[in-house]
């Protein structure tokens, strides 16, 4: 049984994107938020704004430090996930299903073949260990 | 266990076992266990041990009467901090001292070469191992390992005795903000009394807890930590740690330089602030007051007992007063925060 759904795509920063159409749902992935622990604050862009791949998207606080989200596609914020700026610890309890980051309109959908399946980012965060 | 483990100084140690709020909650309203062997032991011991301590530390240690425990500082000649401690007198000719991890081999080193005395300076923490049961229900939990009174051990002084069987050094102190005992233990023996203070401590709901619990409840409780609110570059009045100071017990090193910044007075002054807007100020964040830099957060997170994110910074001293409309750059923006008197959470006694 895997943890790591096989509809979604991943980074080497722990994130995901799932591509429904040209849009893509992004979020954290669950060995990320248990590498950070409690999650109580995140940082989210607005809707309009223009993200890179690799670049920075926003940050996710747990109780002892702060890290960056790098964005894994290029494009631009058509909806964010209000409901983590209430219940942040929603990141903890169901990083790849509710409580996803933001949706993306991509602009360069090709980018998305070139990040992890679920079986190479399984390795990939085994060896990290 | 399922303890996430990091290098601190070369010891592997747990930051979390179940998570730093369900730890943080457990301390403060039932019982906690950490384990802080790394904390360093040195031993001052002879006839003239006292006049050694006297002169190495910033508090009266002629005050002290044996089985008493007093909060204390090593200083440099310029008045910065070597480290801070605990002063344990265990009898006229014989003083432990509890010392920051990181700097116990400084520690040793400053106090072997200031001994004009003929006192023996032991450096000991090889010989201790030391857990740290912390919260309402310690005393509880700690009771059903020891046949010692834990209720007639006043706070800030320990006896001499068991625990579950093993000798151990019942100290009633702590570095949370509640009542509890810091016990001294054989090495060896250490990870026995682990599992059967967790086991006596069930019934009161006892959690193992990590580092990252300690810094968030020494936090709430405004206590400093050595490398973040005080370092070489601090004094005590800075850091708001003037009671620990007693210029008038006779010479001592950084008494001097202390003298003249008494007289003079101090430029920047440790203060407590909470976020007014949304964000979470963290360690080397910069302050800003009216739009210019005026100091920096020395350490920033959420609280978990008051809901609220709250840090201690340094400010210019006419800035130091709770009440203050202060902002801290955070991530290229300047968020609003006020400062508000310390601790920011205090024990109902």
């Amino acid at each position: 049984m895997s943890t790591y759904p096989e509809e979604l795509r991943y980074t080497r920063e722990h994130e995901w994107v799932r591509v429904e159409g040209d849009a893509g749902t992004v979020g954290i992935t669950d060995h990320a938020q248990q590498e950070l622990g409690d999650i109580v604050y995140v940082e989210l862009p607005k809707v309009g704004t223009r993200v890179e791949q690799g670049k920075g998207l926003g940050s996710v606080e747990s109780v002892k430090a702060v890290s960056d989200i790098y964005s894994p596609v290029t494009g631009e914020i058509v909806e964010v996930n209000e409901s983590l700026a209430e219940a942040p610890e929603k990141l903890n309890q169901d990083p790849h299903g509710a409580a996803w980051l933001v949706k993306i309109r991509l602009s360069a959908p090709e980018q998305v073949r070139a990040l992890m399946p679920a079986s190479e980012y399984e390795s990939y965060i085994a060896a990290e260990k | 266990m399922g303890a996430r483990m990091v290098d601190f100084g070369g010891w592997d140690m747990p930051v979390q076992y179940s998570g730093i709020l369900e730890e943080h909650h457990a301390v403060r309203n039932a019982v906690g266990l950490f384990d802080v062997s790394h904390m360093g032991e040195i031993e001052i011991r002879g006839s003239e041990a006292l006049k050694l301590a006297e002169y190495v530390t910033t508090n009266s240690v002629a005050r002290l009467k044996p089985g008493q425990i007093q909060y204390s500082a090593l200083l440099y000649e310029h008045g910065g901090f070597v480290d801070d401690i605990l002063v344990h007198k265990v009898a006229e000719d014989h003083f432990f001292l509890c010392v920051n991890a990181s700097n116990q081999e400084k520690d040793y080193r400053h106090i072997r070469a200031a001994n004009g005395w003929h006192a023996e300076v032991d450096f000991s923490s090889g010989r201790y191992a030391q857990l740290a049961i912390q919260g309402p229900r310690a005393l509880a939990a700690l009771q059903k390992l020891t046949t010692t009174d834990l209720a007639a051990i006043r706070r800030h002084c320990f006896t001499d005795g068991e625990v579950a069987a093993a000798k151990a050094r019942i100290a009633r102190s702590g570095y949370t903000g509640e009542d509890g005992f810091e016990i001294y233990v054989d090495p060896g023996q250490a990870p026995r009394i682990w599992d059967e203070v967790l086991e006596a401590g069930r019934e009161f709901g006892i959690k193992p807890c990590g580092l990252g619990a300690r810094n968030t409840l020494r936090l709430e409780a405004a206590m400093s930590l050595y490398g973040h609110e005080i370092d070489a570059s601090i004094n005590p009045f800075e850091a708001g740690l003037g009671w620990i100071v007693k210029l008038d017990k006779g010479e001592f090193i950084g008494r001097a330089a202390l003298e003249d910044r008494s007289q003079a007075g101090v430029r920047r002054k440790l203060t407590g602030f909470e976020m007014r807007g949304r964000g979470i100020a963290r360690e080397g964040y910069e302050i800003f007051v009216e739009g210019s830099p005026a100091g920096w957060v020395t350490s920033g997170g959420p609280s978990p007992t008051l809901n609220r994110n709250i840090g201690l910074c340094y400010l210019p001293v006419d800035r130091a007063g709770a009440g203050q409309v202060i902002q801290v750059m955070i991530r290229g923006q300047l968020v609003d925060a006020l400062t508000v008197p310390t601790p920011f959470y205090k024990r109902a006694k």
